[in-house]
């Protein structure tokens, strides 16, 4: 439980890495979320609906403090090792001392960090201010109250195309329980494949592993989606899955 | 033992429900219970109970910045309404949050008598609110005493 006005720890998803059978999974990356809210009842929402969809989350109170822990605060010298690695980040608009608008800026303005999706949160339906944060960058805008559907939408923005901290883009395999009957079932097992051209998914929660299948995002014009932001929507879209070969599939 | 949870049960069922229909919850309430699970049992008592902590604070500063001998700062009030409507729109506390969007105009109007009242209001408001829920979170832990399961109730 975050406590208030500071920092919660880093704390690891709650979903135990079990895959259909009780086997064990051994840890795959998981998706970093830095949520940054002045709220403390929206920052422990946030953290809940984050941690319900498989990602490590840590939650701050201010836009100086995100950017402390990211290592862009200009009172210290950035260490590199001292960085913060994050997946995305998630920050409210209205905050006393840095809006989620100039938090987004600094974000954008860092060699480090500009390619890491930002997501703008706010209870006002502003379209000057949604336009204003798309335009300096911003992934997406969600309008709060957020709802489990948005970080699920998110999330599945994120499992395409997931950065891991060496740099290297990820890619996710096909949905071989669909494609290919041969290859072992859950989805999950079949991307621990120790090939370093890498197919590691996220931790899906036992629940998740047979509804949800996995989802692999090309680049924007290769996705066969009808979803209006072009995002993959995996429930929607199993045609996609025949584009890449699958590991295993000749 | 079963006939005494199915009372309670249905007890329960009926006031969850006739707390939608009054508005004092509203379908973000829905969305906090569905973030509930075996694992995190106590998510929806511990986010309120935040959110009452943040009332208390609150409903303080506004009471003191309209407690002013002189001018009334109405942006400082103003500030505190908007923090008040964000956190209760986060859990489903509909009539309070319905408050705060008056009184947010009652600020920018620069209203004082208004915003007394509304002040009022929003106090009273979020206390019963409190005591409503208390009474859920009562017959959720005497269903459970009684051996019983919390059901899941449909607002639908």
């Amino acid at each position: 439980m975050a406590s208030d006005g500071g920092v919660s720890c880093l704390r690891s998803s709650e979903m135990p890495n079990v895959g259909i059978g009780g086997m064990e999974l051994p840890p795959l990356d998981e998706v970093h979320v830095l949520a940054v809210d002045d709220s403390l009842v929206d920052r422990i929402v946030i953290e809940r609906l984050l941690r319900i969809t498989s990602c490590k989350v840590t939650a701050v109170d201010s836009g100086w403090r995100a950017l402390e822990l990211l290592g862009l605060d200009n009172e210290k010298a950035s260490v590199e090792l001292q960085r913060l690695k994050v997946d995305m980040i998630i920050t409210d608009y209205c905050m006393p001392g840095m809006t989620g608008y100039e938090l987004l800026k600094k974000i954008k303005e860092s060699s480090s960090f500009r390619q890491v999706p930002v997501v703008i949160m706010s209870s006002e339906n502003v379209l000057t201010r949604i336009d204003r944060c798309l335009e300096e960058g911003a992934e997406d805008f969600l309008l709060k109250p957020v709802k489990l559907a948005d970080v699920k939408r998110l999330r599945n923005c994120l499992t395409g195309d997931v950065k891991l901290s060496n740099g290297n883009k990820r890619k996710l395999p096909e949905d071989s329980v669909t494609v290919n009957a041969s290859l072992p079932p859950p989805p999950a097992l079949t991307t621990l494949s120790t090939d370093s051209s890498d197919s590691s998914s996220p931790p899906l929660s036992p629940v998740e592993v047979f509804s949800s299948p996995l989802s692999s995002r090309e680049d924007d014009d290769d996705v066969l989606t009808s979803s209006p932001e072009g995002s993959p929507t995996p429930e929607e879209s199993p045609v996609r899955r025949q584009k890449m070969g699958s590991p295993g599939l000749d | 033992m079963d006939a005494h949870v199915a009372q309670l049960q249905m007890q329960y069922r009926n006031y969850i429900l006739s707390l939608y229909q009054q508005g004092f919850l509203d379908d973000q309430f829905t969305e906090l219970k569905s973030l509930q699970d075996d694992g995190s049992p106590d998510f929806v008592a511990e986010v309120l109970s935040l959110f009452f902590d943040d009332c208390v604070k609150l409903v303080g500063n506004m009471a003191r910045a309209l407690d002013q001998t002189g001018t009334v700062d109405f942006c400082q009030v103003g500030a505190n309404v908007h923090q008040l409507k964000g956190s209760s729109s986060s859990v489903g506390a509909k009539r309070v949050k319905g408050l705060c969007i008056n009184f947010k105009e009652l600020c920018e109007a620069k209203n004082y008598e208004g915003c007394v009242r509304c002040l009022q209001q929003v106090d009273v408001e979020y206390k019963t609110l409190k005591a409503k829920l208390q009474d859920m979170f009562n017959l959720e832990k005497q269903i459970v005493q009684a051996g019983g399961i919390v059901p899941q109730v449909d607002i639908n």
